[in-house]
């Protein structure tokens, strides 16, 4: 589909749901409409049901984290609709607190991925029958796709053998994670350089 | 003893359990012989690839998606380079898209033939794997010779391929073509009349093509179940519009379906693959394998030795990397086990913002406790393995 015709379904995706959507945008030659996460049921109901859409298959359910934001969630499912053959994308904004419903009574297939961001970014989804981490460790603490959990994590694991179990302590790191930061000091960084901060601040 | 005092008996299957094809830990619970719940626990193979992937350059991306699904190790390098090339809206040059097409069939009977056989072995049959690991040796060989490992590749890059091929590979690659279709003829001697295969396979865990839809399914799974659904066909991506194949589909939705589905795709795979070859010979298949923006695609060592620009060019392309413009695309394609897809989301620096794999074996697997429901527990493992699981990719 061209990106005129998906943008005459995007716009009648977004008058049929009414108050739910708020807007709907064609990039990259994809379809994404942004909707209230707290209606997002019926939201995938009509996506899922209206015979002219058919979105049935649901592709993924993941999240993107922008601390910076108010809201610092946007929860992203994807659709697949064999009949149109046509993706599309809806996003929810939400925080830790937001209580997103889940959509496992409309698609059955949501529970893994559910879980899933609940596990790495911590979104809260009511609803869902069976709420436990999937992918950390029984017991894990934290959600580690956060862009505010470091990459080194805060525990490891070992296995001890005089004790005859397994151990966890704190990360200990013998040399400083190196973190190489290449962006061109002519365009991108916004920071002083190293060895460069006694120069004139720019106005 | 009376019947209040009977309790069903949970087990834990694996998580070291050669069924299991990896490191999956099911607990069941049976009532006699019958299965009544089914929980996996997932997880034990888990890496944080996406978080990794986030601080690293595109380019050191590329390495993390050949030990996703390290069965067919390519076809998840393309989800990623078709992404990032979307973000920077740069085509492939043609011999690339055929270069690309020809090792995501290879990768395709990699991991076809290595579900097949490990399957039969499920259910009992031990000389299946012999025969089909003899073949994936050679197709290993073949990685190999095109990108200096045969597993773990790192061969297609944002706009190409790293290297082009040498002619005498594209030869023995096509040498190999006919006597391995001989070899699927001989494996499905074995197999596909075969009574006790049956048995164990036949109308076992059935799942309708409604169900299929909504449990996320993709790939074979859908194809099983009687959709006519391939991204190859439907959505197509490279050069596959122009490639003549045909896509298999099922009646039944279960167990043998989607195995003899996937016997005729190794041989749609070899049909494509040999169109490949032809077109890689062909005048218009020549060129170059990979964009020539040296922004993007680091200069011909060659080159280097003479020219500064290139050099400065090379040294800034595997320091600083590539800035991909910001914005976020969903790109799929269709890998050997269902629908592969990458949402990369780019800010407009040289590293990804966030790189959400969709694997799927992932949405196959979540499905364990839906199809195995009052199966016996011996058709668990028959039914894990035609659902085609690797844990490399499900964990992540």
């Amino acid at each position: 589909m061209d990106d005129g015709k998906l943008d005459a379904l995007g716009q009648t995706i977004v008058s049929a749901l009414g108050g739910a959507a708020s807007a709907h945008a064609v990039a990259f030659n994809q379809l994404t409409i942004t909707v209230d996460a707290g209606k997002i049921v019926d939201v995938m109901k009509h996506l899922r049901d209206d015979p002219a859409l058919r979105f049935v298959n649901i592709t993924d359910v993941t999240a993107v984290d922008y601390p910076g934001r108010e809201k610092r969630f946007d929860v992203v499912y994807h659709l697949l609709s064999p009949t149109l053959n046509e993706r599309i994308r809806v996003r929810a904004e939400a925080d830790e607190n937001t209580q997103v419903p889940s959509i496992i009574d409309v698609f059955p297939g949501a529970d893994w991925f559910e879980r899933e961001a609940y596990d790495l970014y911590g979104v809260i989804f009511t609803g869902h029958p069976d709420m436990r981490r999937l992918l950390t460790d029984y017991g894990f603490d934290g959600h580690p796709l956060r862009k505010d959990f470091p990459l080194t994590g805060f525990v490891e694991v070992r296995y001890d053998d005089q004790e005859k179990r397994v151990l966890y302590e704190p990360v200990r790191l013998n040399q400083e994670f190196r973190k190489f930061d290449f962006l061109s000091p002519w365009e991108g960084a916004d920071y002083p350089l190293p060895g460069d901060e006694k120069a004139e601040p720019k106005a | 003893m009376n019947e209040q005092n009977l309790r069903n008996f949970t087990i834990n299957f694996g998580p070291q359990h050669p069924a299991a094809h990896g490191v999956l830990r099911l607990v069941l619970e049976l009532d006699g012989e019958v299965v009544e719940r089914v929980d996996p626990h997932i997880g034990l193979l888990h890496r944080g690839t996406e978080k990794l992937i986030e601080q690293k350059t595109y380019l050191q991306a590329i390495p993390y998606f050949d030990r996703l699904d390290y069965v067919a190790p390519m076809n998840q390098e393309h989800a990623f380079c078709l992404a990032a090339e979307k973000l920077l809206g740069i085509a492939v040059p043609r011999r690339g898209q055929l270069i690309r097409v020809l090792y995501c069939e290879i990768g395709r009977i990699l991991s076809h033939l290595l579900n097949v056989t490990t399957q039969a072995m499920d259910v009992g049959a031990l000389t299946p794997p012999l025969w089909g690991f003899e073949e994936r040796e050679k197709l290993m060989v073949f990685y190999e010779r095109a990108s200096g490992s045969r597993m773990h590749a790192a061969y297609f890059r944002v706009g190409g391929v790293h290297q082009d091929l040498p002619p005498k590979l594209i030869d023995d690659i096509e040498a190999w073509c006919d006597p391995f279709l001989q070899v699927v003829a001989d494996l499905e001697t074995l197999l596909t009349g075969n009574r006790i295969f049956k048995q164990r396979n036949v109308d076992i865990g059935v799942v309708s093509l409604k169900e299929a839809w909504e449990w996320g399914f993709s790939g074979v799974m859908v194809r099983g179940s009687g959709a006519a659904w391939d991204l190859r066909k439907a959505q197509p991506y490279e050069c596959y519009d122009e490639m003549d194949f045909d896509i298999p589909i099922g009646k039944n939705g279960d167990c043998y379906d989607r195995y003899c589905i996937r016997m005729e795709e190794m041989r749609q795979s070899v049909r494509i693959m040999k169109q490949c070859i032809a077109k890689l010979r062909a005048p218009d298949g020549q060129g170059p394998v990979v964009v020539e923006d040296n922004k993007i695609a680091p200069p011909r060592r060659g080159e280097m030795k003479r020219s500064m620009e290139a050099l400065i060019h090379h040294f800034k392309l595997y320091t600083e990397g590539v800035h991909v413009p910001a914005g976020e695309v969903y790109a799929a394609v269709e890998a050997p086990k269902g629908e592969f897809g990458v949402y990369l989301v780019s800010d407009g620096t040289n590293k990804p913002y966030k790189c959400k794999i969709r694997a799927p074996g992932f949405a196959h697997l979540q499905a364990m406790h839906h199809i195995c429901k009052g199966h016996l527990l011996a058709d668990v493992s028959a039914i894990l393995g035609s659902l085609d699981i690797v844990f490399g990719e499900v964990d992540r």
